[in-house]
């Protein structure tokens, strides 16, 4: 008996929880925001022109939508800057990321099989502490009287305190450190699962080790690569607490935009029209990801 | 095969172990530190956790933030289980893309915009702004994540079993409270755990979903380290790694009990053939 033929009505009442919970707080508050982008800013509460009003008709409601905010921020170099510059932080992040996991996660699954498990479980015990306080220890160290300045004057590596704080490198730390078992897991997935015999035939037909791993070890791991780029890259671009906390004023990203619009200057349509830009931008490696892991699914039946 | 640490493995696991705990332990030596500078070495003393207990403020978060995160992880457990019933198990049904894509899209996507567009739908429907708001927001992300680690489990054991159940007559629902559950438990606990320390992290969604009088500790120690590191806030962390830690270590300890146990189950009951 497969499950298909279990009365229909049976299989509704199981979907239709998460089913319709994920419509109604998932999918139409991105329609919202959509809708308020369009409108504009009125001084009152809430801050915008409303969105829904009964006592107007369809034509008057569509009347009334502009794309003034969009316009504006197109108009602005300063919110194009922030978009560019968030790809191109989190674009960097996500290599820098995949250098320092990658040895990581090779190691691992290299390692005695009896501590594999071990090593695990300390990869995902951090992930597990507060993000915010991740990145506040980073604060610590980072600033210019911080633990690294010195440590590094103990030394005798510098002499004047480090000048990281508040600046794009302490961004780069910053999700290097936070994203890293994102992209270890999936890494150590694929680097696990390679079968060491594959290795050995290359050694035996005279295959140097360097050689083996960029012609055997390094192909089979790309789907762990790429899952693992997607993972860090996707949430980096619209990463917000750590460029307020650790990135400088001159350290341009659009969820820090997205965020001051809406707190600071409670311009709540152009925050609107700047998610829906952002989303704009993840659109294609979000639904890229999707696939990969629908893939995956399918292929782990 | 090889089964000792190369030279080169042991290097690049020691430098990435060192990179990933070196930050947290410091937070964790200095919050015992007698010097109210943070970087300065001054003395052991526990004083810091004695002033976190008189800061009423910081008490009223943590507070609100546990409740937050109970009621949102055993609804978010409970609606990410059904969910990854769904997925594995109800083969196809019409809007199933657009179902995978809700639970998979909020794993990446960035919480300002998952915050941002909650609160406006909020706003819209003049829903009152609180507890109950951040505690949706909270379900509705960590749902996602707990319909993942469930899943796993549920694509790995053998759909036999509960065919079984079912041709011995046992309805579906008997079956799923009998046999499905019992075997999916370890996921679905730490489903529960992942859920509850989602939400008891989270800074961006309850930011955007708060309104007056809801504050959580999250919003609180973000108010605090924008105005600079204290040894206050290096004890709350403290206190906070350290449950997560005994949590997440229980949790391990748990599963692996339950799995040996299953596995000397099954050996006994195979015993013949080995």
């Amino acid at each position: 008996m497969s499950s298909s033929s279990s009365p229909d009505i049976r299989r509704w009442y199981v979907i239709a929880a998460p089913y319709l919970w994920l419509l109604i707080f998932f999918l139409i508050p991105f329609f919202v925001v959509f809708k308020l982008s369009l409108s504009d800013v009125a001084t009152a509460i809430p801050p915008y022109t409303p969105i829904f009003s009964w006592s107007t008709g369809i034509w008057e409601f569509f009347s009334q939508l502009d794309f003034e905010n969009y316009t504006f921020i197109f108009g602005d170099p300063l919110y194009i800057n922030a978009y560019f510059s968030s790809v191109k932080i989190a674009a960097v992040a996500t290599f820098l990321t995949l250098l320092v996991a990658y040895p990581m996660a090779y190691g691992m699954a290299r390692a005695p099989k009896a501590w594999q498990p071990t090593l695990m479980m300390l990869v995902i015990l951090p992930f597990w502490t507060s993000f915010l306080i991740r990145i506040y220890a980073w604060i610590a160290i980072l600033k210019p009287e911080g633990f690294a300045t010195l440590f590094l004057t103990k030394l005798g590596i510098i002499s004047e305190p480090l000048q990281i704080m508040n600046t794009t490198t302490a961004v780069y730390i910053g999700i290097v450190y936070s994203y890293l078992p994102f992209m270890l897991l999936p890494l150590y997935a694929s680097l696990e699962k390679i079968n060491p015999s594959l290795l050995e035939a290359a050694q035996d037909l005279g295959s140097r080790p360097w050689r083996s791993f960029w012609q055997v070890t390094f192909p089979l791991s790309l789907p762990g690569v790429f899952a693992g780029c997607l993972l860090v890259f996707i949430p980096a671009v619209g990463e917000f607490v750590i460029p307020d906390l650790l990135g400088g004023s001159d350290t341009l990203m659009i969820g820090k935009t997205l965020w001051t619009e809406f707190f600071n200057n409670r311009d709540w349509p152009l925050a609107s029209a700047v998610a829906v830009l952002l989303l704009f931008v993840l659109i294609v490696p979000i639904v890229i990801f999707q696939r990969q892991q629908q893939l995956e699914r399918e292929a782990g039946r | 095969m090889k089964t000792r640490f190369s030279w080169f493995n042991l290097t690049s696991i020691t430098f990435g172990f060192a990179f990933l705990y070196i930050p947290i332990l410091l937070l964790v030596i200095y919050s015992f530190n007698e010097s109210k500078l943070v970087t300065v070495w001054g003395g052991f003393s526990t004083k810091w956790y004695g002033s976190l207990l008189q800061n009423q403020a910081l008490m009223d978060a943590a507070w609100v933030t546990i409740r937050v995160a109970v009621v949102s992880a055993t609804i978010a457990t409970a609606l990410g289980t059904l969910a990854a019933i769904t997925l594995v198990r109800m083969g196809r049904f019409p809007g199933r893309t657009l179902f995978s894509g809700m639970i998979f899209a909020p794993l990446v996507m960035p919480d300002v915009i998952i915050g941002l567009s909650l609160l406006l739908m909020f706003v819209a429907i003049g829903f009152d702004r609180g507890f109950w708001t951040i505690t949706l927001a909270h379900i509705t992300f960590t749902m996602c994540y707990a319909a993942v680690v469930v899943q796993a489990r549920l694509q790995d054991f053998d759909k036999s079993v509960e065919e079984a159940a079912m041709d011995l007559g046992a309805t579906p629902v008997n079956t799923f409270f009998q046999i499905t559950l019992p075997i999916i438990a370890p996921s679905v606990i730490s489903a529960w755990l992942l859920a509850f320390t989602l939400s008891l992290d989270d800074l961006v969604l309850a930011s955007f979903a708060t309104g007056p009088g809801a504050t959580t500790l999250p919003m609180k120690i973000y108010s605090q380290v924008r105005l600079g590191v204290t040894p206050e806030i290096n004890a709350i962390s403290t206190i906070l790694i350290g449950i997560v830690t005994v949590g997440v270590l229980t949790a391990a300890y748990i599963t692996k009990r339950q799995t040996d146990k299953a596995e000397r189950e099954r050996r006994r009951a195979f015993g013949a053939t080995g």
